[in-house]
């Protein structure tokens, strides 16, 4: 690419894709300038990740057309793309461990000479480009033992080495902590000053404000709104993404009991150090922190899932042994798990099947395990949290939402004394969103302590009584109601 | 399919490729008991008896039955270990070798015959424990768990007895082979009473249902509070044992303890039976009538091929077509290949 990338306009209009019935993109204008950085926000199934990959020519529009400087531009894949100049940095990173940095970043098209891979050209472009990014590191090393932040710069590096017009970074920091993400900014702002025009995908609002110049928004496939940075404020960003005020925030959660239902005292790991804390019926307890601090470490290693080295749990006054998962539901402690689709349903299996799978053997434990059993269960779980869809097809085949809550069902078929909830929204349109928020009120009224950890900061000061801010598998700070405010739990998630 | 998806958003859900694969699971399940397989078993048979007019008496049916029993009682442990995930290539070898330590212990040992009874009935289920050891502790791949028991097993068994076979077994027991019940032989009582228990367990007990959790994701089976390495124990331990009680089978009819007894060939053909079943090598799917149904279809096929006067060579040749012909028409293969038309996740 021997051409100047200053004055370039990559212009989308009409942008329409559908799946089946379901229309995820209604007609999207959107538009992206050299040297300038366009923010694009929205709530997860907004059509932000759709939206990028049908630019960089992951994805085919149903209808719309772009252009490149007035010429029309249509991509018939991500290679067809580069070669245009349109360049994308995905959110999750598949680097192959044992190939070196190098070939990695040259994955596809590696340089030959003669039949042979030119190794040594392809090593000089690679630290070349590194280099570039300020980033100190040997191309000729194999990719394994890298960290997630690092294996994301040689992302970026990757996706420059074409000098591309247009690079598009798709949640780019989700999974990386504060100085990390400081430095992925500052290549940013390295490609702006070159003239490129970059697009940046994310959830945190701050570095929407730093880096951005335009913020663009999306709302159920939708666009909302577009402004220049400077004229909308964080408040402004959510109401435009969320489309109602989050009045939700000064809603009291109800009164929590006196009986202490659960003690953690210095439960520690080789992931986290020294937590202690106390539950008592009723209560919401939210768990903060950076990604990566060990909040999940923790509440698996209280669900049982993973072994802790050190430290005591008791139940309703007892020390009790969990060693195992089943340790732990015999305790009472339940986990609905992170992940819904790997660690939380068996896709293939009907969501009868799934919500019964913690249960048969101990609600069946001499009979068989009859349909008339499977029937009865069902029935009352899709009554208690309103599911809709036949349960007795694949719960692969539900939306997102009702997956989520035939997971909760499957942990609520018995009362649980505590119930840890690992990013119960996760990937769950705004509807359900609200009523998985009611499911978690409505069990502290009935008197079960829940744990909620949360990468959502809203979310958690709203839904808790005591915000535990963890950092570094550290706990840093157990914070009432009143005491957690943003800053305060910012502050202390970073320290 | 009966019911059109409705706007549930399978957008959210993955890829292309999962929502197929999952609706064939879903078909499938439907049709349980009239599945390919029987189908395939039903055409087989009508065609043979149009080829061989012996084919059909009531004297070579049961015969194919007998010549089968002990291939079931193995495919049986192997249809619960393979829907639990896992594979086990040791069985047949513990067949051979489980029998000849009765035999040894009883010959040369001079301990009643029912003790060594016992004996290779314990040792059967323990080489299963070892088996279950390895994979689910060792974290070793249960193919090469069990081919290593499979060399070790084959090795002690020939170097029990120096290669030779052991005779002079009680009458009685060879008298066992022989005992029929409205013409079926003994044998094929037992084998269909192990497909009849190991069912009813695998359908409605919770431990049974359990294997289809396993499975499907471990992960998921593990952390909803199923005690995954005690149920691995458990299962390759059941296949030993039931791979010793083949061993009995085939000692009381052959009245020695062949070193040989329990070879690839039969390894082979428990796994057919499986696949050809239905059954899927990555685990979560299968079902007992499944496997006496590729059973059948096996047994039915070298029967076959055998009146028809069909080298035995071109035998394998046969199944090996037969079971390319079961993996395609599981929906799976279909749906791998849509997968390369990308996906469709937002």
């Amino acid at each position: 690419m021997t051409e100047s990338t200053t004055n370039r306009v990559l212009s989308a209009k009409g942008i329409t894709k559908r799946y089946g019935a379901n229309t995820v993109l209604h007609s999207i204008d959107f538009s992206i300038e050299a040297g300038s950085v366009v923010g694009l926000i929205g709530e997860n199934g907004a059509g932000k990740s759709t939206l990028s990959s049908i630019i960089a020519g992951i994805k085919q529009p149903d209808e719309g057309a772009m252009t490149i400087d007035g010429v029309a531009y249509t991509p018939t894949g991500p290679l067809d793309a580069l070669n245009s100049g349109v360049a994308i940095i995905h959110q999750e990173i598949k680097m192959i461990p044992e190939l070196s940095v190098a070939e990695n970043m040259f994955l596809g098209r590696l340089p030959t000479h003669r039949g042979r891979v030119a190794t040594r050209q392809m090593v000089t472009e690679a630290r070349a480009a590194l280099e570039d990014l300020g980033v100190a590191l040997d191309p000729r090393r194999p990719v394994a033992g890298l960290s997630t932040a690092t294996q994301q710069e040689i992302e970026i590096a990757r996706a420059i080495l074409r000098r591309p017009s247009f690079v598009i970074f798709d949640e780019p920091s989700a999974s990386l902590g504060q100085d990390e993400t400081k430095r992925v900014l500052e290549q940013i702002e390295v490609l702006r000053s070159r003239g490129t025009g970059v697009v940046y995908i994310s959830h945190r609002l701050d570095e929407i404000s730093a880096i951005a110049d335009r913020v663009f928004c999306l709302r159920d496939g939708r666009k909302v709104g577009e402004w220049p940075s400077a004229d909308i404020d964080r408040e402004g960003m959510i109401r435009a993404m969320v489309g109602r005020e989050l009045a939700l925030r000064n809603i009291e959660p109800p009164t929590p009991e006196d009986h202490v239902v659960a003690t953690v005292e210095g439960l520690s790991s080789g992931r986290f150090e020294d937590i202690s804390f106390e539950l008592r019926r009723g209560e919401i307890l939210g768990v903060s922190g950076l990604v990566g601090a060990g909040r999940t470490e923790i509440v698996r290693s209280l669900a049982g899932a993973d072994r802790f080295t050190a430290g005591t749990v008791s139940v309703d006054g007892r020390r009790v042994r969990i060693r195992s998962v089943s340790d732990a539901i015999g305790a009472g402690i339940y986990m609905v798990p992170e992940d819904r689709k790997t660690q939380g349903l068996n896709l293939n299996r009907t969501s009868a099947e799934n919500i019964s799978l913690p249960w048969e053997s101990r609600l069946v434990p001499r009979g068989f395990v009859t349909t008339r059993f499977l029937n009865r269960l069902k029935k009352r779980m899709t009554k208690e949290l309103d599911i809709r869809g036949n349960l007795d097809r694949p719960v692969g085949l539900l939306s997102g939402g009702n997956q989520q809550k035939v997971l909760l069902a499957k942990w609520l078929v018995r009362t649980p004394k505590v119930l840890i909830l690992d990013e119960p929204t996760r990937g769950v349109d705004v509807g359900a969103k609200e009523a998985i928020y009611e499911i978690i009120r409505d069990l502290a009224t009935q008197g079960v302590a829940v744990i909620v950890v949360s990468s959502e900061l809203e979310e958690v000061l709203m839904l808790s009584h005591r915000v535990m801010v963890i950092a570094g598998g550290r706990q840093k700070a157990l914070l009432s109601r009143a005491e957690a405010t943003p800053e305060r739990v910012m502050q202390m998630a970073v320290s | 399919m009966a019911t059109p998806v409705k706007a549930d958003s399978p957008a959210n859900t993955g890829t292309m490729a999962t929502t197929s694969a999952i609706r064939v699971a879903q078909v499938k399940s439907k049709l349980k008991i009239l599945s390919g397989p029987l189908i395939g078993l039903i055409l087989l048979i009508v065609v043979l008896s149009f080829l061989s007019p012996v084919f059909l008496t009531p004297n070579n049916l049961v015969n194919i039955l007998v010549q089968v029993s002990y291939i079931g009682i193995m495919a049986a442990g192997a249809t619960l270990v393979i829907i639990l995930g896992g594979i086990d290539l040791s069985v047949a070898a513990v067949l051979g070798f489980s029998f000849m330590v009765v035999a040894v212990t009883y010959q040369n040992l001079g301990w009643p015959f029912w003790l060594s009874i016992l004996v290779g009935l314990a040792v059967g289920a323990g080489i299963g424990l070892v088996n279950g050891i390895l994979i689910a502790y060792g974290n070793i791949q249960p193919f090469i768990a069990t081919l290593a028991t499979m060399f070790a097993a084959t090795g002690l068994s020939l170097y029990l007895t120096n290669g030779t076979p052991i005779l002079g077994l009680p009458d009685w027991f060879q008298g066992l082979s022989q005992i029929r019940w409205l013409g079926i032989s003994l044998q094929v009582y037992l084998m269909i009473a192990v497909f009849v228990i190991a069912g009813l367990w695998l359908r409605f007990r919770p431990a049974g249902r359990s294997l289809y959790a396993i499975g499907s994701n471990e992960e998921v089976a593990r952390l909803s509070g199923i005690r995954v390495k005690a149920m691995q124990l458990r299962v390759y331990a059941l296949a030993g044992f039931l791979a010793a009680v083949a061993g009995l089978v085939v000692g009381a009819r052959l009245n020695a303890a062949q070193p040989s007894a329990g070879n690839s060939s039969d390894l082979l053909a428990v796994i057919a039976a499986v696949v050809i079943g239905g059954a899927s090598l990555a685990g979560g799917v299968g079902s007992m009538w499944g496997t006496f149904v590729g059973l059948l279809i096996i047994g039915v096929l070298n029967n076959g091929l055998t009146l028809l006067n069909v080298s035995p060579h071109l035998q394998p040749v046969v199944i090996g077509a037969v079971i390319i012909l079961a993996v395609l028409s599981d929906g799976r293969l279909f749906s791998m290949f849509r997968r390369g038309r990308g996906t469709d996740a937002h």
